[in-house]
Parts: structure tokens; sequence; C-alpha cells
């Protein structure tokens, strides 16, 4: 029988980050994964254009790569965790944002790399919030977000203590909701501070290559420390007596080990738990439709140079489960090849994310499915259109459902940012069982890095010893 | 084993653990972390290597006695001796 020192469920990024850290250090240990590529919430995958066979790259997930660092910055997230993993920082290989944009009906601001272009915008838009935006700033940079004791307070009370603009407020928080909040309409002001830290204050890049360039420096990272991943392993149950035992995996193998460290989610790692518990967390309720589309060629970003366009046709920003299929209403709109440009040759790729209702398209049969995605599809293109003014010549398009990111990820309901109950010291009630990643509560690709990295030294190095 | 080559270990580790640090002109009587951009996490990385390398353990208790090159050179030399 197979014994580990501890099992990780899930190779996405908080598993591959905890299984380098346990194995730089010599544990024994073996990353389970369901899918046959890596990658879980983040991922990607190639596709043919049909008229020309050109094969193209899609990333799934990462639209930015958020925390922004220029090499050798000081108690940054993304240094902290270059140096957790010992990984160069050119491997990385980050081409930075031109500027993002938050477009309501009757405002908008832009942002970038630099704090400054937000604060000039604010400044202009809405001239008596400058010195409150000033303060909220400072109270945030001082805030230690990271605290895992920390209780819930709603980030929307909080900003009303500093400003006045109603308008403001929605704009400044809209970014930071679909970003990554697993609550309705507000979230926890500790990722609050997470987010805008990672938004406003460090900003957006992308690794040349998308996400596939990350997902393979981990994996590399992983294996030549002697790390062992299985694909295609699924899991059957967490055996428990009075703490952790070990796996049991459909194909019949048991894995025996005292430390299981979990990314599967909260609910989805207790479901899998051979034993009654009477905890209950909530399966989270917000999922989205990503719309991917490829135009032709680069001429409609000639004068459009915004990577991300974070988008509300009302003055008030909605960020809930919607009771239609999609809402269409607002939508973060993306061009990825409006990081750092290296050529104008070449198609222009577009996504568009849609809050959407995961069982409404559950309840589809086939071809209405394939008839509402086409839909969805023609109002990511109406977007298109509207924001970099002219026709769109489409040569691809594809569209992903909540019921897509369940198959992929086999997340509850394809929820993206997780659970609304979070375990911010990854202990649950289980000994030896420990939540990592999205469900930990640390946000975006470099939340769920150090979300591995930090249970991982927690609970694997730092404890057992 | 010298407090010399003891004080050479730490700062090799050192050197491993934060890449970007510049470790010459180390003031041995200050604490590293006033210094050096350390973290706990870091520390936590030193603990981690010198088991590592020299199976030398350090508990969580003692981690304060590795604030300064020097402290750090006084509580593990009798490790390395032993």
């Amino acid at each position: 029988m197979a014994q580990y020192d501890a099992i990780i469920i899930g190779a996405g990024m908080s598993g591959l980050a905890a299984g380098i850290r346990l194995a730089m250090f010599d544990k024994k240990v073996v990353i389970l994964e369901k899918h046959v590529i890596p990658g879980g919430l983040n991922s990607y995958y190639s596709r043919r254009i049909p008229e020309t066979k050109e094969l193209i790259n899609f990333d799934v997930g990462l639209h930015a790569l958020t925390n922004f660092a220029r090499p050798r910055a000081k108690g940054k997230p993304f240094t902290k965790l270059l140096k957790q993993l010992r990984i160069p920082y050119d491997a990385f290989k980050l081409k930075e944002q031109s500027h993002s944009v938050i477009q309501f009906k009757s405002a908008a601001l832009k942002f970038s790399n630099e704090l400054e272009l937000l604060r000039s915008e604010i400044a202009k838009v809405f001239p008596t919030e400058i010195d409150n935006f000033d303060r909220f700033t400072r109270y945030i940079e001082e805030y230690n977000e990271v605290d895992l004791q920390a209780q819930y307070v709603s980030a929307r009370g909080v900003m009303r203590q500093y400003f006045k603009e109603e308008l403001l407020q929605e704009m400044i928080i809209a970014p930071l909701l679909i970003y990554g909040s697993a609550w309705e309409n507000d979230m926890d002001f500790s990722q609050f501070a997470i987010m805008f830290k990672s938004l406003y204050l460090e900003g957006f890049s992308r690794p040349e290559g998308g996400v596939r360039t990350i997902i393979d420096l981990l994996i590399n990272r992983y294996k030549e420390l002697g790390g062992e991943l299985r694909y295609r392993a699924n899991v059957e149950s967490i055996v428990v007596k009075d703490r952790v035992q070990g796996v049991s995996l459909k194909n019949g193998e048991f894995l025996e080990t005292k430390k299981i460290l979990s990314s599967a989610g909260l609910p989805e790692t207790f479901s899998m738990v051979n034993k009654e518990t009477e905890f209950k967390p909530q399966v989270g309720k917000l999922s989205f439709t990503e719309s991917i589309y490829l135009l032709k060629d680069k001429t409609p970003l000639k004068d459009f140079a915004a990577t991300i366009v974070f988008y509300n046709s009302t003055d008030k920003y909605h960020y809930r489960k919607p009771n239609e299929l999609i809402d269409s209403s607002s939508a973060v709109f993306c061009l990825p090849d409006n990081y750092e440009r290296e050529n104008t040759e070449g198609h222009a790729t577009v996504r568009v994310t849609n809050m959407a209702n995961y069982d409404l398209w559950k309840e589809l049969d086939r071809k209405t499915y394939l008839s509402k995605k086409e839909l969805v599809f023609e109002q990511a293109k109406e977007l298109g259109a509207k924001l970099l003014g002219g026709p769109m010549d489409v040569v691809f398009k594809d569209v992903f459902t909540p019921t897509t990111v369940e198959r992929y990820t086999k997340h509850f309901q394809g929820t993206v940012y997780g659970s609304s109950t979070k375990l911010r010291d990854g202990k649950t009630e289980i000994p030896g069982l420990y939540i990592i990643g999205t469900d930990q509560g640390f946000l975006g690709i470099v939340g769920s890095i150090l979300s591995g990295i930090s249970m991982a030294n927690l609970h694997g190095l730092m404890e057992n010893n | 084993m010298s407090t010399e080559n003891v004080k050479q270990i730490v700062l090799d580790i050192i050197a491993d653990v934060a890449p970007d640090e510049e470790l010459d002109g180390l003031n041995a009587a200050e604490s590293l972390r006033d210094q050096l951009d350390l973290d706990s996490m870091d520390f936590l990385d030193i603990v981690m290597e010198l088991r590592k390398r020299h199976k030398v353990e350090v508990p969580a208790e003692d981690y304060p006695k590795l604030a300064t090159l020097d402290s750090c050179v006084e509580y593990l030399t009798p490790k390395f001796v032993s």
C-alpha cells in the first residue's frame, strides 16, 4: 500500500504550489487530479480555426495576473511567491497591461499599474472625493488582510465611512467583486483589501504564452523536486476515523496518509469524507459564462488600447446570480492582445464574461443549450462592436457556461469563486484535513498560489516536524 | 565547527532563500529583518534548510534566537558540534 506524508487533491494553482513546498523539504507527496490536464479553474485548451486550420491556444480563467510587481519589489505578494517557490522573476515573462477601464453609464475611470492614473481620473470625475480616496488607500495599505483570524466585515460598510458619492463606490467595488467575490453584492473587507491592493495598487500583467506559462513553471518545479502527480485520479472517498487515514480512489486503490490538503472546494471536499458531519458549507452562487472569439486581424484594436473593460450599462452594479441565463447588463471585456503587444500581425482575441445562473443552464435540453450559447455569443459580439466601434469579422468562437465549469473543475454548480464559507486557517473539524485554494480565502491566481504555499507551510512543514 | 563556519552556513542559506538580497556589509549584531526583506515565510525556509542540509533542528519556540547573524551563530554552533 502506498504511503505519503501528504496527499494533495487537485492540480490547480494552490495544489501545485503546496506540492512544491512539501517536495522541496523532502516530504513524500502526491497530487491527485481528476482531469487529464492541470490548472483547475485556470487552465488552457487549443482549437483549430475551421477555415484556415490554424491551431490556437486559449486560456480559461485567467484574464489577468493580478498583483503585478517589478523585479525585487519589497514585501509584495508576487515577490513572496517567487521566493517561496524559488522561481526566478524572468521565468514568468510578464507583459504589463496598457490600462483598464471601469465603464459605467454616466462615468468611466481608467486605471493602470501606476496608482497615479486612477488618482488623476478620480480627481477629474469626482473632485470632492479625491482626499477621501487617498485616506482610504492609506487605510488599506496599512490593513493586515492576511490575518488568518479576521472576522467578516462588510466592505461596502467600510467604504461608506470614507466616501459620499455612491457612483464612485459602485465603480471601485465592481472589478473587485467580479474578480473574486464568493458573496453576492458585497464582500468581506479583508478580501476587499486583498483585491484592492492586487488590482489598483499593484495591477495587471499576463505571462507571455498565457496561463500555460505559469502552469508549466509550477509543474516543472514540482517534478524536478521529485513530486508525484497523477491525472485521471478520481477520489472515491476521504477515509476518516479519529483523524484522516487516507484516500480511496475509484480504481480501488487506497493511499495512506495522515494529511490531506484539498483544493477541491469546501462543500466538494466534505462530500468526499466517508463520515457524516454536522458541517454544511454553502455552495457559492456565483458562476459565469465566458465567450471567447477571434477576430480576423488586429485592425479593430488599432485605436483601442484598453486591456480590460469592466462594463456596466447602468450606474448601479448588481453582482449576483441573475434570474435569467445571463446578466447582459454588465460584463468583463478582455483583450489579451492589449498587454504589451509584440506584433500587430495575427488574430485578435476577445473574451467576454457575464454573470450566469447555473440552475437555468443546467435544466436546458441539448438543443436549447446550444442555441442559448449562440445568443450569449451574439451579445458578446455586440458588446465588442459597441466598445471597439466597428464591424466584427469573427473567425472562431466558443462559449463556456456554468455547466462547462462544473464538468471540467467538478466544482458544485460551476462556482468559480468557491463557497461563501471560507476557512482562513485552512483547518477543518477533521484532524489532518486541510483546505487550500479559493475556499481558504485568498483570491486570484497569486492568491491561490500563496494559499497553497502558506497552508503547506503551516500544516505540512511547521506542525509535524 | 567554528563560529566562522556556522556564520557562512547561515549566509549561504539566506542567499538561497532570498536571492535578491545584498548580503555584503550585513551588520551581524543588528536584526536580519531590519536589514533584509525577510518575513516569517523566509525564516521558516532558513529553519527548513538547516534541517535539510545539516540535520539541525530549530523548534518553533526558538525562532526568536535567529534574529541576528550573531545570535544565529551563538544559538546554532553548539547544535553543529553535537
